[in-house]
């Protein structure tokens, strides 16, 4: 019987499950990419890693440790690596770039290099030395093979460009191009001095087979005590597969609003069958078909077309997954392999038809209570009206699977909460504003208007409207879109500051006291401006309040973050504050009368490190101790380019220590820059030189990428809105026909007709699209204000271009499902409705 | 031995917050294979007695036996199965599934209790009524009349105890609706159905035995007459 029944409405049935087969495609791809991804991290762990253990160290490692760490393993390799500039010979250019001198390989994963030989060669410690360097950052200069690098005071041959580097994605490849030395050539560079940041590192080989864990065991205490941090194949599994476990959660979970939109939409549709279908119940009713048995055969009818839905959604889930390694392939620091995830599938296809068919049971459930009297009297509507107590359970059951889908992917009840939280207030609000405009229309109805735009509003609060559905929709599609816009503009807003006239744009760091002067002339010759001057002094923190930094990070209770205890502090000392910050508590650095250096502490910084003013905190500057109580706190204004420190010594302490100066200025021009950058290099090879233009182009470049792999998701919504808007409509037209035929009949004209339609749709649309940009500007807006901490300006222009889209979008939508109404004529209409 | 049997009948609706009452102490009692109709003026309270008397409603006060069956306190779905069971429908709008073939519509009463194989009982249903030809064709691919002698096909698929018929012939032309008439008289007479029949048309009221002439909801009389032919 569901089967017959079905008959001529299964072409508009299916179109009512088109709705969710998107969010089901893109459930299915999301899961099915993940399982690849953990399989794939799984299967090429120690290629992440290059080694079977990883020592690494801010500071050389200690000769006594030599014996434990010296004969580790099978094989070993040695690396120390750091930030400088390096410039390309013959006179191709200069930049920043990660420098790793190696005494070897790697021994695991591909050292994709070219030639291929080239890396067998940089290993070799017999032949001549070369460099091997990122092949971006050969084609930024446009250096070949032959030419030459030079790295400091080392000039060496390039032999070979460097295609693929274990463990090394895209992504961060394009964040800090590498160049590769050997080992040998560091010492020469000059570079490592004292103050300067670097990492030392060793890598092992060990036997196959061999328990890396027991080996590492009786060391860690050693390790731990020496600052140094270990790095297995298992634990690099585990922290690479977390990162990435966490990405295709959230895109799921943004997948997961797809479908839910879809089934908001299937909801909606099956509403409006059911309503056409109210006959034919009742005249099964009447025949003797039991409640139950009504129920049954349309709910038959929407499981079996929502299955079809639901298999066609995983079929283009398992196509979309093919594209997404290609998507996010920049992010990624492994080869996916692309299998068919079964278990993705199946968990897509049950949820999205189980989904669906709780969403169509809500409008379905009516069915039951169809009195068979309906036969008799038209008019009967009594029947169905009534609060029906089993709709509550289903919305709670629906409530349930949405929580319960949530929690089984974070494993985090504060989090699974959130998220329905957040999804129930963006649904409430949408529904709320277009139930707001429902009455404001039939409050205000503007009753002097002409024929058209009143009979175009009525439509939209009259009896059987779509108006709570498409803003629904169609509101959260732009909200996720209008998000993301002004999230990108935020993030870029605080970089571009850099390019402004005569705003500091270049920085000069790990300039020795004594070179200060030549680089200051260096400047002026240039015709460049010295913007500020900044003395840097490294040191660590040795105690708190007298308890030493060592019996703290074992006391896990106190709740202090690690970093807080472990890091280098770089101090900056002088007894003001610059334009960028604010004095929030206390007093300005200064010394105080019993000696002691009054410091000041970036107020963030104290709260996490759970400190108040008037603690004392001791520090080793540099192999001397120095006793300080903390005298104020300060905020800081992240926004403007200036060099910012947690912690600001006042003048008169620091003077005699080891320190280096970092230097601002601004160069007008690529060409001063390169200028500049090229004289650097000659007469300070250890000066190195951050160029904020550049760093705003890889962070363009950056929020790009990862804005389209979100707009990539936005858009299974916004297509899923898309598709929500033309069943509703297709299903309208059903019930317009009618009406507009009835027009016509009494005359209307179709341009008439096709203007009423404009009006409605193009309200809706409107209303739909400015909902979702007030909810993305409070989102951004309390982005900004909690997360960024910057100031927030929306850009209107491309908010209001959006609305216009989305506008243009419903209401071309709209005229082009209505256009059918409008080409048949009323006869055959009627006759096809009789 | 009585088929149908009202007593006492009264049905009330709320309206403006006042009582109104439709249909006033109504009683009949009907024997297998009588042949009653209900006429009376628009708003009489014809439809509403029809509704109580097949079960698709509930009386205010009164009791309805349909076949030995008591309906006052039965569920809507032990009605419905009464109703499956016992009785058969014909309405003015013929109320075809339009989703369904003629032979599908014949089929639902059938199939509805479960009956398999029952596709040779609807044909030859549908043969009886003429349109043996038209088994696969939809309700809209057929004329009124032919719409009709569906519906009248579908009424006596259960072999039901009673029939109602809702004006079975207000949308059927005069030749059309004699032809129609003639074969539900026939097989109500083959089958030893009772027929209740709600109409306007005093001419077909004429054919019946016995006439409840309602107005305000009240009998106002009741007249039997002898079986024409």
């Amino acid at each position: 019987m569901a089967w017959r029944d079905s008959r001529r409405s299964r072409a508009r049935l299916l179109l009512f499950m088109a709705s969710i087969i998107l969010g089901i495609a893109a459930l299915v791809g999301i899961n099915s990419f993940g399982d690849n991804l953990a399989r794939s991290i799984a299967g090429q762990a120690r290629e992440l890693l290059g080694a079977d253990l990883v020592l690494s160290a801010n500071q050389p490692f200690e000769p006594k440790l030599e014996p434990a760490i010296g004969k580790l393993g099978t094989a070993r390799t040695r690396e120390i690596s750091f930030a400088s500039l390096v410039q390309f010979r013959p006179g191709r250019g200069t930049r920043l770039a990660q420098v790793r001198a190696r005494d070897g390989g790697f021994f695991y994963g591909d050292w994709d290099t070219e030639p291929k030989a080239a890396a067998q060669r940089f290993a070799d410690t017999t032949a001549a030395p070369g460099a091997l360097v990122d092949d971006a950052l050969l084609v930024q200069f446009g250096a070949k093979i032959g030419d030459s690098v030079q790295v400091g005071q080392v000039v060496l041959p390039i032999i070979g460009r460097v295609l693929k580097t274990p463990g090394q994605s895209g992504i961060s490849t394009a964040v800090a191009p590498t160049v590769f030395l050997p080992l040998g050539q560091v010492t020469a560079t000059g570079l490592v001095q004292r103050g300067s940041r670097v990492k030392y590192t060793r890598s092992y080989q060990f036997a196959p087979g061999a328990d890396v864990a027991a080996v590492l065991k009786p060391l860690q205490a050693r390790l731990d005590a020496a600052d140094i941090d270990t790095d297995t194949v298992a634990s690099r599994q585990q922290s690479t597969g977390r990162a990435f476990a966490d990405l295709t959660r959230y895109l799921s979970r943004v997948a997961f609003v797809a479908l839910l939109l879809g089934c908001v939409g299937v909801a909606s549709a099956v509403n409006l069958y059911v309503r056409e279908k109210l006959a034919a119940v009742a005249v099964l009713r009447c025949l003797g078909a039991s409640g139950k048995q009504a129920l049954l055969i349309y709910l038959i009818q929407t499981a079996g077309l929502g299955f079809i839905g639901a298999v066609l959604g995983a079929a283009l889930g398992a196509a979309v997954q093919g594209l997404l390694p290609r998507v996010l392939g920049d992010f990624l620091p492994v080869d996916i392999t692309v299998s068919i995830s079964w278990a993705a599938i199946g968990t897509g296809l049950l949820t999205g038809l189980l989904m669906a068919v709780l969403f169509a049971l809500l409008p379905l459930l009516s069915i039951r209570r169809v009195s068979p009297l309906r036969v008799l009297r038209t008019a009967f509507e009594d029947d169905t009206a009534a609060p029906d107590p089993v709709r509550g359970i289903v919305i709670g059951i629906i409530g349930l699977f949405i929580l319960a889908f949530a929690y089984g992917q974070t494993r985090d009840w504060k989090l699974t909460l959130g998220f329905g939280a957040g999804l129930l207030a963006a649904f409430a609000a949408l529904a709320g504003l277009g139930r707001l405009l429902m009455g404001a229309v039939r409050r205000f109805f503007p009753a002097g208007w002409g024929y058209v735009w009143r009979q175009g509003l009525a439509n939209l609060y009259r009896p059987q409207n779509q108006t709570l559905t498409l803003v629904t929709s169609i509101g959260l599609g732009t909200f996720l879109l209008a998000t993301l816009f002004l999230t990108q503009a935020m993030l870029l807003g605080r970089v571009q500051i850099a390019g402004q006239k005569s705003a500091a744009n270049l920085v000069l760091f790990d300039i020795q006291p004594e070179q200060r002067a030549g680089v200051e002339a260096l400047l002026t010759a240039q015709k460049l401006p010295v913007l500020q001057r900044v003395p840097i002094v490294t040191m660590r923190l040795t105690a708190i309040n007298g308890t030493s930094v060592s019996v703290i990070k074992k006391d896990t209770a106190r709740g202090i973050p690690a970093w807080a205890l472990t890091r280098e502090y770089r101090v900056t000392y002088r007894d003001s504050l610059n334009s960028s910050e604010k004095l929030t508590a206390g007093t300005l650095p200064t010394i105080g009368p019993d000696k002691i250096p009054r410091i000041s502490v970036e107020k963030g910084y104290l709260e996490r490190v759970k400190l108040s003013l008037g603690d004392t905190l001791n520090f080793n500057v540099q192999g001397l101790p120095q006793r300080t109580i903390i005298g104020g706190t300060r905020e800081i204004d992240r926004s403007r380019v200036q060099p910012s420190f947690l912690v600001i010594f006042p003048a008169g302490v620091l003077e005699g220590a080891p320190q280096f100066q970092v230097v601002l200025t601004h160069t007008p021009n690529t060409a001063a820059l390169a200028a500049v950058e090229q004289q650097l290099v000659k007469q300070f090879p250890n000066v190195s030189a951050i160029d904020l233009g550049l760093i705003l182009t890889t962070l363009n470049d950056i929020v790009d990428k990862i804005s389209f792999v979100i707009r990539f998701m936005a858009g299974f919504s916004i297509l899923t809105g898309l598709l929500v808007l033309s069943s509703s409509v297709v299903i309208s037209r059903y019930q317009r026909v009618r009406e507009s035929v009835l027009l016509r009949t009494l005359g209307a004209s179709r341009a008439q007709i096709l203007r009423i339609t404009l009006v409605e749709y193009g309200l809706l649309g409107l209303l739909a699209a400015l909902a979702g940009i007030a909810l993305a500007v409070l989102a951004a807006w309390a982005l900004a204000v909690w997360v960024f901490e910057a100031s927030f300006g929306p850009a209107v222009l491309p908010l209001l271009g959006l609305a216009g889209l989305v506008t243009a979008l419903t209401a071309g939508i709209g005229l082009l499902n209505s256009r059918d109404v409008l080409r048949r004529s009323p006869l055959e209409v009627l006759r096809a409705e009789g | 031995m009585s088929i149908l049997r009202v007593d006492n009948l009264t049905k009330t609706y709320p309206s403006g917050g006042q009582p109104l009452t439709v249909l006033h102490a109504v009683s009949f009692d009907l024997a297998a294979g009588d042949t009653f109709a209900i006429v009376g003026p628009s708003g009489s309270g014809k439809t509403t007695l029809l509704g109580l008397c097949a079960g698709l409603d509930r009386a205010t006060s009164g009791s309805v036996w349909l076949n030995g069956i008591q309906l006052d306190n039965l569920s809507e779905d032990q009605r419905a199965a009464v109703r499956n069971e016992h009785v058969g429908f014909i309405f003015q709008n013929f109320q075809l599934l339009p989703t369904l073939t003629a032979l599908e519509n014949v089929l639902v009463p059938l199939e509805l209790r479960g009956q398999r194989g029952a596709t040779k009982t609807a044909l030859d249903l549908l043969d009886r009524v003429g349109l043996a030809a038209r088994a696969g064709h939809y309700p809209a691919q057929l004329s009124g009349g032919e719409q009709q002698r569906v519906s009248l096909a579908r009424a006596f698929a259960n072999r039901p105890a009673v029939l109602f018929a809702d004006e079975p012939t207000g949308n059927l032309d005069p030749d059309t609706s004699e032809r129609v008439v003639n074969l539900l008289f026939e097989l109500n007479r083959e089958a030893g159905t009772t027929l209740v029949l709600v109409t306007h048309d005093l001419e077909l009221a004429a054919k019946t035995q016995r006439t409840l002439r309602l107005r305000g909801g009240k009998v106002v009389e009741e007249v039997n007459a002898a079986v024409p032919e």
